[in-house]
């Protein structure tokens, strides 16, 4: 189809090709889904029962038939109008019937069916809008060039979100004292975690983005970080200013360590290596009583002072020498500053080394090894800088997670963590620096802010905890974006270094470039 | 002694079970050059599955213990195989083609759904599981300084024994002797060549991934045998040991794959019969790393030349 009207009329064919494409894939859909949600197991008295979850298992079935049928009609086959009004109609009176059937007594029915009817709808029309606005997503001429008149748009957008979040990040902390005086400090602690994350993204990026190393174990440093500054602390007293660059040099240390002996081998063999070293050292610190506590953690880690102002009540205390009035909400604000002054100092330090010879080398590195070896590069060394200086950033993470919460255990330090930090990098498109912030934003403070929404417990009931699908979330949007946009959100690689022109590396020419 | 020769045949069982794994990751890898990192746990799945079918035959009333383990075993095969078919559909197919460490980003991002989606629907509590199967022969009787030891070969190692190598020939003789084997061993070496000759492609991977999550299927149920307790995250260390014992053996090599299944499985006894427990995941983890650094081709493993 090379015209972007719809065809008009309504084709008996293709709509049947539709439904039994659709019927398919329900029925996979039940094949895999029989064993999970019909089915429950659970610890009973005198062992396990099982218990059955018809209606859950049916809701799963229709939501698969009826999505593919839709997407199938507006965006692989493409559908006529008559067709999509016709299919969008039953799918939202089966929506409506479903959600009645589900709900017990006649008005609950009701109100369920209209809610029902409403959600199914609200989807439909999304689906149409965005089937409209990719213009149908059949012009495949037109819309390479309407890509590559928005590239620069693109860049222009980032570049002023980017000024703006910045400008945000600094006023953040008297923004949510100001507007949410009852709830800063939980939107502050919220903020000084996302700002966690966003630090530990951008250090990984320098050696998943950057470099094209991928590496699973990124955690480790984070635990070492953390660990240094709290056996600093407890042993020899050391305060949290002392032991913050003992840290990042120790972690960095430990990159070298560990990554002299790994990266000579190929990239996913890489992976799995860091893997292993990163759960060799969470088994070690669990096991390791004398030294670290074992499972029990280190506790009473010292909070950072202020040129040696602690943030205290009463005489000598932060408050008391600048005659305010004290406020447990100061502590939190300086926390945030210091881990926001630590992600800019990393990311500083990134931009200006990508400017580097060091930082060009990655980069190149990244796109293609053989290349870089015949340029005469020593690709050991470059990618040990990238291994180490990603390490230290992420030991000054893990020094201030330590002084955040003041307790810590092997507990925090699981592969979980890691696959949490590579996915935030991975979604905000590898290499990309704002990237990492909107995905840390989206991922950690959205799933946070959907618990306070009232109207998503009131249709999943009063113990929906969304928190318990974030990994879920996650681990979907790891493979979904990777399938459709393989380099990320952001899905431009620009060389920081340019002959002339520059020139943009789009996510379609992806299959060029061997990243190892 | 005794001791000794216990150890052995607690390690051979283990170390079964392990190369079921391992042979789905090694095939993986021969035919598409990937680490098929949710593999551990589809095997996960495979003894959710299991237990569930378990469960299910005693509620509506076969209790016929035989019966019961074949109908489960079989189920378990044929439910897994639909998942580990899915995952290779929706994750690695649409990346064929593309930059080397997307289809392993994937993998990893399956691999947290599969642990998150049983974990949301199954609960995050662990499974337990009596014994079903009691009983052995006594092979040795002994004497040490604390008392008298007896080396025991329980029933259920000897099905979980059994069945492995029961599997293991089937298998080969697969892979040997049948056209899709044939086809398998084209797809390996070039695949390019066997598209051109013939050789439905993409129909020969989907088949690799099902028969993979089949035996990991096998090996989950005689996990949740064996110890009887499961929960959402037993595929992470499993998958690891594994892929440990397919590195080992040799990646892309399926005796290869057994030998070291057995192999990590006899270590990972020893060393905890003979030093620590707490240690025994470190001493799997460490032999990853210093097998992949020094030993990249395994034991019997061609080594691997690579094209540019």
């Amino acid at each position: 189809m090379s015209d972007a009207a719809l065809p008009t009329g309504f084709a008996v064919a293709r709509v049947a090709a539709s439904l039994r494409d659709a019927a398919v894939a329900a029925g996979l859909a039940a094949v895999l889904a029989f064993f999970f949600l019909a089915l429950r197991t659970d610890i009973a008295t005198g062992g396990l029962t099982i218990t059955t979850r018809w209606f859950l298992f049916g809701t799963a079935v229709m939501l698969v038939f009826f999505g593919r049928l839709l997407l199938n009609l507006f965006f692989f086959k493409r559908g006529t109008g008559a067709e999509r009004a016709v299919v969008a109609g039953a799918a939202v009176l089966a929506a409506g019937i479903w959600s009645a059937i589900g709900a017990a007594g006649f008005g609950a029915g009701l109100r369920s069916m209209l809610i029902g009817m409403v959600a199914a709808a609200i989807v439909v029309a999304i689906l149409a809008l965005v089937s409209h606005w990719r213009g149908g997503g059949a012009q495949a001429a037109g819309d390479k060039a309407l890509k590559a008149a928005g590239m620069p748009r693109i860049s222009i957008l980032t570049s002023w979100l980017g000024k703006a979040l910045f400008a945000f990040a600094v006023i953040l902390p008297f923004f949510f004292a100001y507007f949410f005086p009852k709830q800063d400090r939980q939107y502050i602690d919220l903020a000084i975690l996302i700002m966690t994350y966003i630090m530990l993204g951008w250090g990984l990026n320098i050696v998943v983005g950057l470099a094209g190393l991928l590496d699973l174990g990124y955690v480790a440093f984070y635990a070492v970080g953390a660990y240094s500054f709290a056996l600093l602390a407890q042993n020899f007293g050391f305060g949290f200013w002392l032991a913050l660059p003992l840290a990042g040099i120790l972690a960095g240390c430990w990159g070298l360590v560990l990554g002299f002996p790994v990266l000579r081998l190929r990239g996913d063999y890489l992976a799995i290596v860091t893997l292993a070293f990163g759960e060799i050292i969470r088994v070690v610190l669990l096991n390791w009583y004398d030294f670290t506590n074992g499972p029990d953690g280190i506790s009473g880690i010292p909070k950072p002072t202020l040129f040696g102002l602690e943030f205290k009540r009463g005489e000598g205390g932060f408050a008391d020498f600048f005659g305010i009035a004290y406020d447990p909400i100061q502590r939190f604000i300086f926390l945030y500053y210091i881990i926001f002054c630590l992600a800019l100092l990393t990311n500083f330090v990134t931009m200006r080394l990508r400017k580097l010879p060091v930082g060009r080398a990655w980069e190149a590195l990244r796109e293609d090894e053989i290349a870089c070896r015949s340029l005469g590069i020593n690709t050991t060394n470059t990618k040990l800088t990238a291994f180490a200086i990603g390490a230290m950033f992420g030991g000054f993470a893990g020094s201030f997670f330590a002084t955040r919460q003041g307790f810590i255990s092997p507990e925090s330090f699981s592969f979980l963590e890691s696959a949490i930090i590579l996915a935030i990098v991975v979604l905000g498109g590898l290499g990309s620096q704002i990237g990492v912030v909107i995905s840390s934003v989206v991922m950690i403070g959205g799933i946070e802010l959907l618990r306070n929404i009232g109207f998503l417990k009131q249709v999943f009931g009063p113990e929906f905890e969304p928190t318990q699908y974030r990994m879920l979330i996650f681990g979907l949007a790891m493979v979904l974006i990777m399938v459709w946009k393989p380099r990320g959100l952001i899905s431009t690689r620009e060389p920081t270094a340019v002959l002339k022109e520059r020139k943009r590396i789009g996510a379609d020419m992806v299959a060029q470039g061997e990243g190892h | 002694m005794e001791y000794f020769v216990q150890q052995l045949v607690n390690g051979l069982t283990l170390g079964s079970i392990y190369g079921l794994i391992a042979i789905g990751y090694t095939m993986v890898y021969g035919i598409i050059g990937m680490i098929n990192f949710a593999h551990g746990d589809i095997f996960m799945i495979g003894s959710f599955i299991a237990l569930a079918t378990f469960l299910g035959l005693m509620a509506i009333g076969i209790t016929a213990l035989p019966l019961v383990l074949i109908i489960v075993l079989i189920v378990a095969m044929l439910f897994t195989s639909a998942w580990g078919w899915t995952v290779e559909r929706l994750a690695y197919r649409p990346l064929r083609g593309s930059f080397r460490l997307a289809p392993l980003i994937t993998a990893i991002g399956m691999s947290i759904v599969l642990q998150n989606f049983v974990q949301v629907t199954q609960g995050a509590r662990v499974k337990p599981l009596p014994p079903q199967i009691q009983g052995g022969v006594t092979l040795m009787d002994g004497f040490t300084e604390n008392g008298p030891i007896v080396v025991q070969l329980s029933y259920m190692q000897m099905i979980i024994i059994g069945t492995t190598l029961a599997l293991m020939i089937g298998f080969s003789l697969l892979i040997s002797r049948t056209s899709l084997g044939r086809a398998q061993r084209a797809c390996e070496q070039d695949r390019r060549m066997a598209a051109l000759l013939g050789v439905n492609v993409d129909r020969t991977i989907s088949l690799t991934f099902v028969m993979g999550a089949a035996l990991a299927a096998v090996a989950g149920f005689m996990f949740l045998l064996l110890y009887g307790v499961i929960d959402f995250y037993i595929g992470f260390l499993a998958g690891v040991k594994a892929f440990t014992a397919a590195v080992l053996g040799g990646i892309g090599s399926l005796p290869g794959a057994m030998l070291g299944g057995l192999l990590i499985g006899l270590i990972e006894v020893m060393w905890s019969g003979y030093f620590t427990v707490e240690y025994k995941d470190v001493a799997a983890f460490s032999i990853l790393a210093i097998v992949l650094i020094f030993m990249p081709s395994g034991l019997l493993g061609k080594p691997e030349v690579e094209k540019v």
